[in-house]
């Protein structure tokens, strides 16, 4: 029982990584639908960083410049050209999982050791809790502090304001002379960064290895988290945790000897992911309070 | 300072330079490529997009694989010209080739007069079932069409994975996760072109493809349908006035793309595999929104956007072949590709100047 509730903390990192900095990128009022390229990018990084150099820390570090890297060729053209978000991000997607392949082509078949855990002295060693939530990698400490670090940001700094006064009226924003794009920018920057290291994750934590498109659509489940979390850092956690346990759901299935095939289980993560935005998406105020008013409209800056 | 004027006007020049340039500038960017994996970048070019058609045959290979991708981007054609972004055209496509595929293996022994109009129609109905639920679902529920359909392409392809490693699986298949080979009658033949013979794989799925294209550039734009889906794309609020119901449109251009990804599946199992297996397609429906674009939204441009993508696929494939360079080059080349074509649309939209504009009063875009 601890070691299953172990994998669904362990396999709700990567989407924690991924949605938070999606999140802060849709706050500030732009869609980016290349998580998926943008997590394949930084896995890759990851996975050919730590196999050439041998420390998986600095694998952890180039996956999330990997990730910004990416992001950087999204901002160019969505924000810089005003091209269609929803196209763009489209277009990162195909293009990230395709220079993924190409750079990890050399990698395939290589294994490489993970991130050590670190346990957390005394706490570790508290009964029950101790060994489920102290004694983990540096990178599932990481995304907490960073959840928490964006929860913070948002609702309590002034910085933060700005950013979420951007997502909701560019125009208001525009007129009261903050720099729309380059917040939009920065926002971009770090949703791209974050994607990178929930990217990262996957080959330095939880499968020692690379393989193409090894990401199987997580990115577009943390899409969909950040709907389910309606634009509140805190929700991530839950859905995150939820969407864990309905991917773990399909190994404890087989390993119990469940009769339903496997293909079935393995749907169950997507065809959750459609049941909770239907339920969100059901109580209209509760789903949109928090939308930014923007999300995905263009802004030309120098109207 | 960069500022960027609306166009009021867009000439046709423009309009065809564009993509035009776009295909230029990726070309230019996969020499680069090429050079950084090692390659010779114009011994590269050349085998990735001149010598994969170099022979009437491998002409007809060309239009063959074009025909998924111009059936699939037709229909999506009408979807994203109503500002519906149905991204799950992959999922429809199996739902088609799954339902056109029960027709088939459930009634082998009907003559194909018969049976080859109950497969199209079947994986019509295929296609638009699959595209129905993230269109309902918005419709009803205001959810998002983009995850939902792209959510169902995974299930789809778990589902046809199940269905031919399970149920479906010819028991003479030695454990191959394959159905029953179709009847004659379910497969879409080659094409005896008079005087030539056989070019390549060309079959009648490619004739049905160019007329179907056409037909959708006709419906676009000569019909009361195209003008209201045209009208909810670009102005929502003009066509609600006009009393166009936003609701419908949603759901026509879904079951649109849905039946015409449909069709597609169908054609590609009859046509290329006569079975169902795991994969009946690689990832068509993806390559098909880059069709749908480069086409810059115009049905009869899908035919040629389909065999510009065509061609960076076959390519993909030769090179492969003949330099050992990595499948997913063709991968890399489609981003960059949809990357340029949508930069090029701002630049098609807009006037883009470095000098500040001066304020026009009363004008403001949007």
């Amino acid at each position: 029982m601890e070691a299953l509730m172990l994998t669904v903390l362990l396999t709700s990192v990567p989407l924690i990584f991924a949605a938070t900095g999606e999140l802060v990128a849709e706050r500030s009022g732009v869609l980016n639908l290349g998580v998926e390229g943008m997590m394949l990018m930084g896995a890759v990084s990851a996975f050919a960083a730590t196999a050439i150099v041998g420390n998986p820390y600095l694998g952890v570090l180039a996956g999330a410049v990997a990730g910004a890297m990416t992001a950087l060729v999204f901002s160019l053209f969505a924000l810089g050209l005003a091209t269609n978000q929803v196209a763009t991000g489209l277009a990162l997607t195909i293009f990230g999982t395709g220079l993924s392949g190409l750079v990890g082509a050399p990698f395939v078949g290589g294994t490489i050791e993970g991130l050590p855990n670190l346990a957390i002295p005394l706490l570790a060693d508290l009964p029950v809790i101790g060994n489920l939530l102290f004694n983990h990698d540096f990178m599932a400490y990481l995304s907490i502090g960073f959840l928490l670090a964006v929860g913070w940001f948002l609702r309590r700094t002034r910085a933060g304001l700005v950013l979420r006064a951007v997502g909701n009226s560019h125009d208001s924003a525009h007129a009261l002379g903050y720099p729309v794009l380059l917040v939009r920018f920065c926002a971009v920057s770090f949703g791209g960064m974050m994607a990178g290291l929930g990217g990262a994750y996957l080959p330095l934590v939880l499968t020692p290895h690379w393989s193409e498109g090894m990401t199987a659509g997580r990115g577009w489940i943390a899409l969909a988290l950040v709907v389910f979390a309606s634009w509140i850092p805190s929700r991530i956690l839950v859905g995150a945790l939820l969407f864990g346990g309905i991917t773990i759901m399909q190994l404890a299935g087989q390993a119990r000897g469940w009769v339903v095939p496997s293909q079935m289980l393995s749907m169950l993560p997507y065809i959750a992911t459609i049941i909770v935005l239907v339920v969100i998406a059901r109580n209209r105020e509760f789903a949109l309070a928090n939308s930014p008013a923007c999300l995905g409209r263009l802004f030309i800056g120098s109207k | 300072m960069i500022s960027m004027i609306p166009r009021k006007h867009i000439p046709l020049s423009l309009t065809l330079l564009t993509p035009t340039i776009a295909i230029i500038l990726t070309l230019l960017f996969g020499a680069g490529i090429f050079g950084l994996l090692g390659f010779s970048p114009l011994g590269s070019l050349y085998t990735f997009f001149v010598a994969p058609i170099s022979r009437p045959d491998q002409i007809g290979d060309l239009f063959v694989k074009a025909c998924p991708l111009i059936i699939t981007a037709t229909g999506l054609v009408f979807c994203f010209r109503a500002n519906v972004w149905n991204i799950g055209a992959e999922g429809q496509l199996v739902f088609g080739a799954i339902f056109s595929g029960w027709m088939a293996l459930s009634f082998p022994h009907w003559p194909a007069m018969t049976l080859m109009p109950a497969m199209i129609v079947a994986s019509i109905i295929g296609g638009i079932f699959w595209a129905m639920i993230p269109a309902l679902l918005k419709v009803r529920f205001n959810t998002n069409e983009i995850l939902v359909s792209l959510m169902l392409t995974y299930v789809a392809a778990l589902f046809i994975d199940w269905l031919v490693r399970g149920p479906w699986r010819d028991p003479m298949s030695f454990g191959f996760p394959l159905t029953k080979m179709y009847s004659d009658a379910a497969l879409i033949h080659r094409i005896d072109v008079p005087f030539v013979g056989m070019l390549g794989q060309l079959h009648w799925g490619v004739v049905g493809a160019l007329i179907l294209a056409i037909f959708g550039g006709f419906v676009l734009s000569r019909t009361i349908l195209g003008f209201q889906i045209k009208v909810m794309g670009d102005a929502p609020r003009a066509g609600r006035f006009a009393g166009f119901n936003p609701n419908l449109i949603t759901i026509g251009v879904m079951a649109i793309a849905g039946g015409a990804a449909g069709l597609a599946g169908m054609v590609e199992v009859s046509a290329s595999m006569g079975q169902l297996q795991p994969n009946v397609s690689f990832g068509y429906g993806f390559t098909a929104i880059i069709v749908a674009f480069l086409a810059r939204l115009n049905p009869v441009g899908v035919i040629f956007a389909g065999l510009i993508v065509a061609l960076a696929e076959l390519g993909g494939d030769h090179a492969q072949i003949a330099l050992g360079m990595p499948k997913v080059v063709t991968g890399v080349f489609k981003g960059v590709l949809l990357f340029m074509l949508l930069a090029g649309e701002t630049f098609n939209r807009y006037h883009i100047t470095w000098r500040h504009p001066a304020p026009m009063p009363g004008s403001r875009e949007q």
